[in-house]
């Protein structure tokens, strides 16, 4: 089907699509510009930017402001436990699904995902006080709970639908073989299903990471991750581009590399299955 | 296959999620609901306290004592503000759904071109719909759209004009850029996918046929991508009749009300003026919103589960 395109047209296309994918780009570009330039630099015109010395002190000074790691830190507990947590109650949960399908199954299915849909600010008030009379405002665990709580639903589905494409066929097979069911788990279908299970993690990090409705609502300083954190920016305060970019890029930078390798699990996991 | 076994091992296996879910979904809708009847005011207790057994903690919330009807959605729905709400949530996911989609078929058509380097410009592509909210936020806010120190600001007076003081002249479509700019990484991913899937011999028989692009775009490509754009528009829809950082970092919804949306008044009412009942009553009518719109999206999850 491959049809015969002049050099020049594909050029041109190139071109094209290649300026308008730098103009999406550009921002993130910016501010790791940025990042590299003295605060007094940072404020200048783009050619004096362009032109001014390049220098590391933001990354230093993002860390004296407040403490940056404790919030990293924060985001990284936050995101790797509530997925964490949530793999370890979808995974039997979907397991049953797909292998025991019964008559409400989809049912349940279809409920679980509109958890999802319900807008997270018709539920903030009874949040924030049952939060508040547990003592688990500005928590970590508190977080880690509501997170996985709010991924869960998608977690499920996804685990679902990969799990849903392993052949009940194999399993049959194994079981004439004389495997059990120890052996049936562990090298029939865990290797089939771990493909499906790490997809899943990667794309519930990255949305754990960047959620900013709970976690600017239910944290203030100790618990607070990046998108907390970067929130207290909004306030200024002198001479703070650089700075602000220094942050923005090492809260960035981590999902960004990770969101690369998920993009075909985001449609699978965003659409849930609506769109192949 | 099932044994009677494997079924029961099923059950058990699927409870410890139903529960938690069934918990986690039951009892903050009802306490909303609760508390939207109510008159509940944090900072003005009104003494008929009650407690919700919880983990032997106890949720201190007001007894029924303290019910006065169906007032606070008088108030709610009367308040000024409130019309606003509705006017700007409906322009900012109606702004953003148009550029994002039409952004979007536009994107994922230009990309199914012949092309060197297709993977790199992709992920420049998408790259946006991986920065945290409250990052491109604040980004676009202060080295972009800022008048005197932001990227446009300079551009602006480099080339003799006045720079547009973005936020307070023109802020709800400030607000509408950021979010496409954030979601049209999204509808072209999405809208990307599902063009990868047409048939390409039908487009050279439409071709040989002679079928010009325009009637080749009309009579094949949107039609084949008619339900990708569906499920783009209503997941979006869910997604932005529920947007807060971005708000809360550039605007704080205003000037005025001008960027306060339905979400941000809610927001605006409990956790800042501390008027519970009025935040409940408007989280109400948020999630009638939302379900109008999750009906269709439920029902177009469910029919492709079939297949």
């Amino acid at each position: 089907m491959a049809r015969a395109v002049s050099k020049k047209r594909k050029a041109a296309y190139t071109a094209l699509a290649g300026m308008l994918g730098l103009c999406m780009f550009f921002p993130v570009i910016w501010i790791l510009v940025l990042s590299f330039k003295s605060e007094t630099d940072a404020v200048r015109t783009p050619y004096q930017i362009l032109t001014s010395g390049w220098t590391l002190e933001s990354y230093a000074a993002v860390q004296e402001r407040s403490d940056y790691f404790l919030h990293f830190t924060n985001s990284v507990i936050i995101a790797l436990g509530s997925t964490l947590i949530a793999l370890l109650i979808a995974v039997p949960a979907a397991w049953a699904m797909a292998f025991v399908p019964k008559k409400h199954t989809k049912d349940v299915l279809m409920w679980m995902l509109s958890t999802k849909m319900l807008p997270p600010v018709g539920v903030l008030v009874p949040f924030y006080l049952i939060f508040r009379d547990l003592g688990i405002l500005d928590s970590r665990s508190g977080l880690v709970f509501m997170l996985m709580m709010v991924n869960l639903p998608i977690v499920i589905w996804m685990l679902y639908t990969y799990f849903r494409e392993i052949p009940a066929e194999i399993l049959e097979a194994a079981r004439m073989d004389g495997a059990r069911l120890r052996q049936e788990v562990l090298y029939v279908l865990a290797p089939m299903a771990v493909p499906g299970m790490a997809s899943t993690v990667l794309l519930n990090i990255i949305l754990a990471w960047n959620e900013a409705f709970w976690t600017l609502n239910l944290s203030t300083v100790n618990a607070a991750p990046l998108t907390a954190f970067i929130a207290s920016y909004s306030s200024p305060e002198g001479l703070f581009y650089a700075k602000l970019s220094a942050a923005s890029i090492m809260a960035i930078a981590p999902i960004l590399v990770m969101g690369w390798f998920s993009q075909k699990q985001l449609v699978r996991g965003l659409t849930f299955g609506a769109v192949k | 296959m099932a044994t009677k076994r494997s079924r029961s091992a099923a059950r058990l296996m699927i409870s410890p999620a139903v529960i938690l879910l069934l918990a986690w979904m039951i009892i903050p809708l009802a306490l909303t609901l609760y508390f939207s009847f109510l008159r509940f005011n944090l900072m003005m207790p009104s003494g008929n306290e009650m407690v919700i057994g919880l983990f032997g903690k106890g949720l201190h919330v007001p007894s029924p004592r303290d019910l006065t009807g169906w007032s606070n959605y008088y108030w709610f729905v009367t308040d000024p503000t409130f019309q606003a709400a509705i006017i700007n949530t409906l322009l900012l996911v109606g702004g953003v759904l148009a550029i994002t989609v039409v952004g979007g078929i536009a994107f994922s058509l230009l990309l199914d071109l012949p092309m060197w380097g297709r993977g790199v410009i992709r992920i420049m592509v998408i790259a946006p719909f991986f920065v945290m909210p409250t990052v491109s936020g604040l980004v676009w806010k202060n080295m972009f759209m800022n008048p005197v120190n932001g990227f446009f600001g300079h551009i602006a007076k480099a080339l003799g004009f006045q720079p547009i003081d973005f936020f307070s002249e023109i802020p709800l479509l400030s607000i509408i850029f950021i979010l496409a700019w954030e979601w049209l990484p999204f509808a072209t991913l999405i809208l990307f996918t599902a063009m990868q899937s047409l048939d390409q011999e039908q487009l050279e028989a439409a071709e040989m046929d002679g079928a010009k692009w325009p009637s080749r775009f009309i009579f094949i490509m949107l039609p084949h991508l008619a339900r990708a754009i569906t499920v783009v528009i209503l997941i979006e829809t869910i997604f932005l009749l529920s947007v807060f950082a971005e708000i809360l970092v550039t605007t704080n919804g205003g000037p005025g009300v001008s960027t306060t949306n339905l979400t941000y008044m809610i927001y605006v009412s409990s956790l800042l003026q501390f008027d519970v009942s009025m935040g409940s009553a408007g989280g109400v009518i948020a999630i009638i919103l939302a379900n109008i719109v999750a009906i269709f999206l439920m029902r177009m999850i469910g029919k492709n589960l079939d297949a």
